[in-house]
């Protein structure tokens, strides 16, 4: 077994072993990215000098990061032609705390983080490593393909609606989007900065453990991060899920959730149940209302958020303007893509003089309600298990050209970052294609903890990575 | 109908910069000047994914602002994003308050002919300052500078209760005189950081409906806002009486033609987009913090004024004069201190001073010399050291060279000439040279005395005790 097929916590196993060093780990990685890359299409850069970085004394295992996330002097695009060329004069917060680590690259996704298929990338479109002809999912496509193709131990992405734990399902690893507020936003380009939230995305429960450990906890230059007692994630991972209430809402099971989804889902119930978990049926009645809310907080802040691209300081500049009208028109139509474009348009109607109160007063108004719904049904169930996505991976080109189906890829995510708790994604099967099948837990407000064990249980009695490998086939049916 | 049958009515929104150390959201220095884009960090140049914090300092300044004009102090409000595009504003949005301020309702009292007169404070909210732009003199390009973008601002709106130029201009001394002395911020007008947006409309005085109202952006002159009030009302009333329709509209004051002009090829109607600022929380604020704030409150001007009236026997105009700058009442304050002579150090202020202040068109702020120079002027003469006209001759090379008095006296030689033999020599010597004038003298005309004094000032350059010198003149004269 190559080394980049292993887990975080194997290779650390091995370092501290003295079995291998830093530099085997890079170069097997490095040896990976070489012969997976011009198949799955997962960087928007790659590190040239990882071995260097090591020599100069990097001590940390070396990690993928969605290209949203501030790295100080390598290039962060948001896959944007807007971002070609920028590279951030600063680090972000969870850069300052992973600086002993070395980047291997900088992962595609979505442009800004508006997609669910990576394919909205102004560079590439990332494949699924489990078939060539698929999406990875999105927004974080880049992280969770090029983690599941071995070639990056681990990744950061990034979470909106969905953009972690959806990628994490349809490749086949874990996500974890962290409640909102326990990582701190600061260098994360933002998309809609009451719903971002970045979290790790990892091979398996333990390695999410270990980075959520190394990313979590206050920040000062987060007014929105919050004031936590720091936790040590890895310590718990084998309580065990005895006695713990699984509520399973029905929603999540209904229309539109694909049959063989639904049917795997109810098969993790069972076998939680016959952990000792106890199982039982509830209703999220504000699911139905959840996409909509999302789309309009999500876009209203997004087409404020994305004013600072005017092509004044950096970024995108067009050329030949007679005007600073027409420099901020033409930079903008020439650097933002379709899907964003959209978005922009969307939130700002939605924000508009007229419409305020139809549209994000009520939309805020659902979210509280959101937001109690879950409080209560917290107050009855540990967790929540939900499929993370209604289907698995689609083909590529299926979906681009039609928004609206896009949308409903985050239909059983988004209600989460509406509400700001924390959810894991972990695969529990392939369908009969051989795509991965992800579930999701969902918990309170800073119930990390409880969900990496409970996920941790499931991982450990299943055992997905062993029985399983990406195929890098290439069928298109 | 003529224009007294009108009455014009004024709405200020004055903008004053909060004199913290560091910005609103970030830690870069306020500091007025500096190389373009020097003071600025990746928060206050909208990079990628910086975030703000709000600076609680910021916070202190307001609610000391709220407090000082009678506001109430919410418990609870928020930030809002005000979004539009323009190149100094670089995150194309303005982080202000839009429908939950910090204060509200509060109100501020002028003195007007009619006697004293409040005016309503609609709401104190915080927010931040844009950058600027340099346009270049080849003509093509414009620089953008941010070293003033993210400089904490509070947007002080008041009620329509302002009636015309001069209660105007009242208002905004006394809104100024106020921010000066709770010391949050230093109102320099020249540096912009004490303007006003001018909303003017006019109305019958019998109607009890409000006209139509233009507004005028963005002054920062006393004298450019009174004249633009003035000259804004006559036009309102022109187009009234000669049937026409007020548009409501923004406007711009032309300084060289002495009028406003229409600014018809601004935006449509903006419509900021006002949300929640979700990068930021709830400002909460408890009772207490307010308290101890109210505590600590400096002394305002309104009760200085009533203390000098009452303490130092000040005529009403005097104190009014003084108490409106804080730099002038703190300098009355200072040498008071020094010379215990709370009459002369007051007439020194309201004619050689502020007059030289005009002469020299400067500020109060500006002053080149402490209070204790002042003080320290004032017992030379109390002394006898220096007569009062030398002592404004002392006092103009104050201005010029900010020497202190007895370092001027000493470098010019113009202490007193007290000593009696020196005096009566002198006085011998003018007599010799002016024979007809003691002629005059003992004929009974009186003015041939004050011409010898005259004679002898002249000769001792204004240093001769002008009292001895009276008093050896006569008793020469009369043996
Ligand atoms: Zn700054």
């Amino acid at each position: 077994m190559e080394l980049c097929e292993l887990t975080v916590h194997e290779l650390e196993e091995k370092l501290n072993k003295k079995e291998i060093n830093l530099k085997d780990i890079v170069k097997s990685y490095e040896q990976r990215i070489r012969e997976k890359e011009p198949e799955v299409q997962a960087f928007v850069s790659i590190n040239e000098d990882a071995q260097k970085q090591v020599e100069q004394g990097k001590t940390g295992i070396p990690i993928g990061i969605k290209d949203n996330i501030c790295t100080k002097g390598i290039k962060t695009t948001c896959s944007s032609k807007m971002l070609e060329n920028f590279v951030s004069p600063y680090d972000a917060t969870v850069m300052e705390k992973l600086q002993n680590h070395v980047i291997l690259g900088k992962l595609n996704m979505d442009e800004f983080a508006m997609g669910a298929s990576t394919e909205y990338s102004a560079f590439k479109k990332t494949h699924n490593p489990w078939n060539l002809s698929k999406v990875p999912g999105g927004s974080s496509g880049g992280s969770a393909a090029a983690v599941s193709a071995d070639m990056v131990p681990w990744a950061l992405g990034s979470d909106t609606g969905g953009s972690i734990r959806q990628p994490s399902s349809f490749c086949g690893v874990v996500g974890l989007k962290p409640t909102y507020g326990l990582v701190s936003r600061y260098g994360l380009v933002a998309f809609a900065s009451s719903l971002d939230q970045i979290g790790p995305i990892t091979k398996d429960v333990t390695d999410c453990a270990i980075l959520l450990n190394k990313i979590a906890g206050y920040d000062e230059k987060d007014s929105t991060s919050i004031k936590i007692q720091p936790k040590d994630y890895t310590k718990n991972l084998q309580k065990g899920v005895k006695e713990l209430k699984i509520g399973i809402p029905k929603e999540y099971f209904g229309e539109g959730i694909n049959n063989e989804v639904r049917e795997a889902i109810l098969q993790v119930a069972k076998k939680y149940e016959q952990m000792g978990a106890i199982i039982e049926e509830c209703n999220v009645a504000t699911t139905n209302y959840a996409l909509a809310t999302y789309y309009i907080i999500a876009c209203a802040e997004a087409s404020s958020n994305l004013g600072r691209f005017d092509g004044i300081r950096y970024g995108y500049r067009a050329e030949h303007c007679n005007n600073i009208k027409e420099l901020y028109r033409n930079s903008r139509s020439e650097g933002f893509g379709q899907e964003v474009k959209r978005r922009i348009i969307l939130g700002t109607y939605v924000l508009s003089s007229g419409y305020y109160d139809a549209y994000y007063k009520k939309a805020q108004k659902v979210r509280t309600q959101v937001k109690q719904e879950f409080k209560r049904l917290f107050e009855k169930y540990d967790l929540l298990l939900t499929p993370t996505s209604p289907t698995v991976a689609f083909n590529i080109g299926t979906k681009s050209n039609n928004p609206l189906e896009m949308y409903l890829a985050d239909i059983c995510t988004v209600s989460i970052n509406i509400a700001g708790l924390p959810a894991i994604s972990i695969p529990c099967g392939l369908d009969k294609d051989g795509m991965p099948i992800g579930f999701q837990l969902i918990g309170n407000s800073f119930s990390e903890e409880k969900l990496l064990y409970t996920a941790y249980a499931y991982e450990k009695e299943e055992n997905f990575r062993e029985k399983y490998k990406p195929q890098f086939k290439n069928d298109k049916t | 109908m003529s224009n007294g049958d009108y009455e014009t009515i004024v709405g200020l929104e004055i903008h004053a910069e909060l004199s913290t150390k560091t910005k609103i959201f970030c830690s870069c220095p306020t500091e007025f000047g500096g190389e373009p884009n020097s003071h600025c960090c990746p928060v206050c140049m909208a990079m990628p994914g910086a975030l703000p914090v709000l600076n609680e300092k910021v916070i202190e300044y307001a609610v000391k602002a709220g407090i000082a004009m009678n506001c109430e102090i919410a418990e609870i409000s928020k930030n809002d994003r005000k979004n539009y595009f323009y190149p100094d504003l670089p995150k194309s949005y303005q982080i202000s308050q839009y429908d939950m301020p910090l204060c509200k309702n509060g109100y501020v009292e002028i003195d007007t002919k009619e006697g004293k007169k409040k005016i309503g404070i609609t709401r104190i909210h915080i927010e931040e300052d844009a950058g600027k732009l340099n346009h270049d003199e080849f003509g093509k390009k414009s620089f953008v500078d941010l070293n003033r973008a993210g400089v904490p601002l509070i947007e002080i709106v008041s009620e329509p209760d302002i009636r015309g130029a001069e209660e105007a201009e009242a208002y905004l001394k006394k809104v100024k005189a106020i921010l000066e002395y709770i010391e949050v911020s230093d109102c320099k007008m020249q540096e912009g950081s004490f303007r006003a947006d001018v909303n003017v409309s006019v109305r019958k005085k019998e109607d009890n409906k409000y006209g139509t109202r233009t507004e005028i952006k963005n002054m920062n002159s006393f004298r450019a806002i009174v004249n633009t009030i003035s000259y804004e009302a006559q036009r309102q009333i022109n187009v009234i009486e000669n049937g026409g329709k007020i548009e409501q509209e923004t406007l711009r004051w032309d300084e060289l033609q002495g009028q406003t002009i229409s600014m018809r090829d601004k935006e449509d109607a903006q419509d900021y987009r006002y949300f929640p600022e979700p990068d930021l929380g709830l400002i909460k604020i408890t009772k207490e913090y307010v308290e101890k704030i109210k505590e600590n409150l400096p002394e305002l001007p309104e009760s200085r004024k009533k203390r000098y009236i009452s303490e130092y026997n000040l005529p009403e105009y005097d104190a009014n004069i003084i108490t409106s700058s804080k730099y002038l009442s703190n300098l009355f304050e200072g040498a008071l201190a020094i010379c215990k002579n709370p009459k002369s150090v007051s007439n020194w202020i309201m004619s050689d001073i502020i007059g030289a202040l005009n002469e020299r068109e400067i500020e109060p702020d500006k002053i080149p010399f402490s209070a204790k120079d002042l003080g320290d002027l004032i017992v030379l003469i109390d002394k006898g050291t220096i007569s009062t006209s030398i002592a404004k001759k002392v006092l103009q090379k104050m201005f010029e060279t900010s020497e202190k008095p007895d370092e001027i006296i000493k470098k010019y030689g113009l202490v007193q000439i007290s000593d009696e033999d020196t005096i009566r020599k002198l006085a011998h010597k003018i007599l010799e040279a002016n024979p007809k004038s003691i002629i005059d003298y003992k004929s009974g005309k009186d003015h041939a005395l004050g011409f010898l004094i005259g004679q002898a000032m002249k000769e001792t350059k204004g240093k001769a005790n002008p009292r001895l010198l009276d008093q050896i003149f006569k008793e020469e004269l009369n043996k």
